[in-house]
């Protein structure tokens, strides 16, 4: 059984930082007068609602875009602005300590100001949200209302007492940390990732339970700033979807860097003495307890759905997977979209705004856009990051296709050499017996980077040869992805071409 | 260069390969002859003091007795009883799965205490293990062959064995085999997933008369192979040496080919020798720049480590590993090597492995058997030793590699045993393989 937590309060927020205070939610805010019917109604100003809703003002439509709590939702206020802020923060704290592997000597006393990394953190994340601020998108056309709506009926939604009137609907209502129930986790109290970045001071020990790819994120951070960070994860590996040898090199990594790493391991049980919280975990029966000052956790995202009252819209949903849609995006209400974290498989903000543009072609457009046509990249930002698009070798199998991987791992590469940035690889996966690229991972430091060219491969439909021949600056860590292509197109011709070419070049 | 210089004017030269061969070889068995407590048949896991019996150890101990019996070194009656006593322990053994237990389900707990013979270490029951023993169950089942009251019962005994293994309560939902089982928890959360050496558990649990697994079971862990072209070499692809390996000491691959094979117009044979070629080019690029890694200095395998602190090589901070499966090309990689897992491709590469040997041989001056038969050595830990630090005493598993992949190279009689076995022909089939030898 899990639960959702409940919103952080936006006002602590506000406190801490003005200029963000008055992007994302300003005080004092008067929502305007309804110009109903709206060609749009987006309910959530994540960033798929704030897409849609740009998108559509830009063609002319009448829009609103409801907000119950921050505009730029997870990914701006909790979710990968301040995350990335912070890791790159912490990054130079590890390099400072290893500064010997780049032939500099390492600093005797290395201090942390945590603070100093939370104010940069913080300063950072009000600049990102200066072009969505809450000034700007009203300038853009948008009726931009704060706060909660509930659907009414198939075509109107009621918004603290005011009624909107649509002729089309979105929801992109984002989605919420998955939490474990664990006996005395709510008493003995925690931190997820909706909560971490309003902390005043680094903790002096940190459990994270849930290893996945933000668990592992904010583990390797934090063990970085200085706090003595543990990881219970229940699966035996990390990372469990990914490649099994990209799990493995996060694990190393994360070993580097001091994380104590329990792996096959469920917290049980909580309890606070001392001043400590005491945390019981179960590993193949063995029992063992875990004593830190703080507690992390997050074992997933659930689509934060609660609320709006769909059944009166006629809008299917599962609590688990979000709202059911169609290939185009169509609820089981004809006149109502959703996108994003509220109903797709990856929760991604690079898919949240793809599947935002789909929405407005397809809801106001005429457009027959398909989801299953995006090509979807994500990446791990952990250090060295774990970036992946299309297909595993796993799933090509399933499927019957025969693949081939082309490997290059980065002490083959120069700039990872003088970079000393050699823990990692390229793998791009071709169907075999042909030049089609079906997927690839990349585990480096600016992993996140190098995918995208494969990506761009991938959609504009060019083969692996292709790439062969494509010149790529040197040095360059993408020249793996090169190094990569040039296997392939070096495989040893046919049979009767080898002959020939023997024959050619003996007269 | 991260070598020492050698002085060609003086350095001596090494024995014929074949010297050295006989050489390693007997003193492997000599393991054998030692770690064996002749009440219960059990076979030690290492000859480190206190040590407990390994099950993969016994079916190693097992498959070396032919191998000793035609090289001379033991009589075949001495080697027809220990084998009685061993398989006449094991079929009477506990097999209730309580914790001290010895057994469950015709399955065995990974270690044993060497004189009672139950559960030690909070150990899984062990599904590799037991293949391993089996194995060794099934070997000495083909070769002692006489028709004679002890061989008649060992032969017996072998068959019980082998039909009491309850293969299918192993697989898992989907088919294919989990790791262990233990009494506390259940079956262990991770499975047999990527390519391993647990070829031979499927041939096993597929040829099985009575518990044999379901035909989608081998199907449903080949899904998770990746076929990789690593450093130009193209290869179904694992790290660790061991796993192109154990499978080979008792089935000869050459020749037949699974379904994932014959798509990639290979077979587990040629596999493992460029799996072999590909371990070779990792220690010739070296990218830990550890010490005597080269091109006569190579394999990463499962073995012993040093316990040495964390100290500075190339910049970087270096750790190093105890017992751990290191591999190729991710690590954990911390400068030891395996010198069995290096013997142990003799069959696939001997013109990789040969030149290793000798090179082993100067290196150590002489003393080579030590060197390839220890579990771990590191050349760059300078301070444990003129040759780097070199782990203690030996490894059953090791020893037990060495004995019978030396002797399919030099005659073959391991793999022999292993084509005219009717469960691991009918085992293989059933997994998909055709041609060559079947």
């Amino acid at each position: 059984m899990f639960h959702s937590y409940p919103l952080p309060n936006p006002l602590h927020v506000v406190a801490d930082d003005n200029e963000f205070g008055l992007n994302s939610r300003p005080a004092g805010w008067r929502n305007p007068q309804p110009r109903e019917p709206y060609h749009l109604l987006v309910i959530g100003a994540g960033p798929a609602g704030l897409v849609a809703a740009r998108a559509a003002a830009a063609l002319g439509a009448r829009v609103a875009l409801v907000e119950r709590h921050l505009l730029g939702g997870l990914s701006l206020n909790y979710g990968c602005v301040p995350s990335q802020a912070l890791i790159r923060s912490s990054r130079l704290y590890a390099e400072m300590r290893n500064a010997e592997v780049y032939g500099v000597r390492t600093p005797q006393a290395i201090e942390v100001d945590f603070q100093l990394a939370m104010e940069r953190m913080r300063r950072i994340r009000a600049r990102a949200g200066r072009v969505d601020s809450a000034r700007h998108v009203a300038a853009a056309g948008v009726d931009l209302f704060f706060g909660s709506a509930r659907f009414v009926n198939s075509d109107a939604v009621d918004v603290d007492g005011v009624r909107l009137r649509f002729k089309k609907a979105l929801i992109a209502t984002g989605s919420r940390s998955l939490l474990p129930t664990i006996p005395g986790l709510d008493d003995a109290g925690y931190l997820t990732n909706e909560t971490l970045f309003d902390i005043t001071a680094l903790p002096k020990s940190l459990l994270v339970i849930g290893g996945g790819p933000v668990g592992c994120q904010v583990a390797q951070a934090l063990c970085r700033f200085g706090c003595r960070t543990i990881i219970a994860h229940a699966e035996p590996l990390f990372l469990p979807k990914e490649e099994r040898d990209a799990a493995q090199l996060l694990a190393d990594a994360l070993a580097r860097d001091g994380v104590e790493t329990h792996l096959n391991t469920k917290a049980v049980n909580v309890r606070v003495e001392g001043g400590k919280k005491l945390v019981e975990t179960i590993n193949d029966g063995n029992v063992a307890t875990i004593e830190v000052d703080e507690i992390l956790t997050g074992i997933g995202r659930l689509p934060a759905i609660a609320g709006l009252n769909l059944e009166a819209a006629g809008v299917d949903y599962d609590p688990d997977r979000g709202i059911v849609v169609d290939d185009f995006l169509r609820t089981t209400n004809r006149l109502i979209f959703a996108a994003g974290d509220a109903c797709l498989e990856h929760m991604f903000t690079d898919t949240a705004e793809a599947s935002a543009r789909i929405v407005v072609r397809n809801a106001l457009c005429f457009g027959r856009v398909r989801l299953s046509a995006l090509t979807i990249p994500w990446c791990t930002y952990t250090d060295p990051e774990i970036a992946h698009v299309g297909l595993y070798v796993r799933q090509a199998r399933e499927r019957g296709i025969p693949v081939k991987t082309y490997t290059v791992p980065l002490h083959e590469i120069d700039r990872a050499l003088t970079d000393s940035e050699e823990n990692g690889f390229v793998k791009i996966h071709v169907q075999d017996g042909s030049d089609k690229i079906l997927g690839a991972t990349v585990v480096a430091r600016h992993a996140g980077e190098m995918i995208n060219s494969l990506s761009l491969a991938m959609v504009a439909g060019i083969g692996l040869s292709t790439i062969a021949q494509v010149i790529h600056a040197y040095p360059t860590q993408a020249e793996g992805i090169r190094k990569a292509a040039m296997a392939h197109a070096d495989t040893p011709p046919p049979r009767w071409m080898a002959l020939l070419r023997r024959w050619w070049f003996a007269r | 260069m991260n070598t020492r210089p050698v002085n060609r004017a003086q350095s001596p030269q090494p024995p014929s390969d074949d010297a050295l061969l006989e050489q390693l070889q007997r003193a492997a068995f000599a393991y054998f002859q030692t770690a064996y407590n002749p009440t219960n048949g059990l076979v030690a896991d290492t000859n480190h003091e206190g040590a407990p019996c390994s099950i993969a150890v016994i079916g190693f101990a097992l498959s070396v007795y032919p191998v000793g019996v035609e090289r001379g070194w033991m009589e075949r009656a001495d080697a027809v009883q220990r084998t009685l006593v061993t398989l006449r322990f094991l079929m009477a053994s506990d097999q209730s799965g309580s914790a001290r237990a010895t057994g469950y389900r015709g399955f065995y707990f990974h270690f044993l205490d060497m004189h009672s013979g139950t559960r030690v270490w909070h150990s899984e029951v062990s599904l590799i293990d037991t293949g391993f023993l089996i194995a060794g169950v099934l070997t000495a089942a083909a070769y002692f062959d006489a028709d004679e009251p002890d061989e008649s019962e060992l032969r017996r005994l072998a068959d019980a064995l082998y039909c009491r293994v309850d293969w299918c309560w192993a697989q898992r939902e989907g088919g294919a085999v989990t790791h262990g089982w233990k009494p506390e928890c259940g079956f262990l959360n991770y499975g047999w997933e990527g390519y391993s050496e647990a070829i031979l558990l499927y041939a096993l649990g597929l040829g099985s008369p009575t518990h044999r697994l379901t035909d989608e079971s081998f199907s449903a862990w080949t899904v998770t192979y990746q076929w990789e072209n690593l450093y130009g070499y193209e290869f179904l692809y694992a790290g660790p040496l061991f796993i192109h390996q154990f499978s080979h000491a008792w089935i000869d691959f050459r020749g037949i080919r699974d379904a994932f094979m014959r798509e990639k117009n290979c077979d587990y044979f040629e596999n493992s020798r460029r799996a072999t070629y590909v371990q070779r080019e990792y220690a010739i690029r070296n990218p830990g720049s550890f010490v005597d890694y080269g091109a006569n200095c190579w394999g990463l395998s499962a073995g012993d480590g040093p316990q040495a602190s964390a100290r500075r090589i190339a910049g970087r901070c270096q750790t190093f590993y105890g017992y751990a499966a290191r591999g190729v090309p991710y690590g954990p990689d911390d400068g030891t090597l395996c010198g069995s897992s290096t013997l142990s491709s003799l069959v696939f590469a001997p013109e990789l492995v040969l030149p290793a040997l000798r090179a082993l041989w100067l290196r150590s001056n002489g003393d080579h058997a030590t060197f390839a038969r220890a579990s771990g050595f590191n050349p760059t830990l300078v301070e444990s030793g003129p040759n780097g630090w070199i782990s203690e005493g030996e490894f059953g598993l090791d020893q037990g590699m060495i004995v019978l992949m030396i002797e399919n190279y030099r005659s073959g009689l391991p793999w022999r045993l292993g084509r005219a076995n009717p469960f691991v022909r009918t085992g293989l089939r059933r997994a998909g393989f055709k041609g060559g030898w079947l």
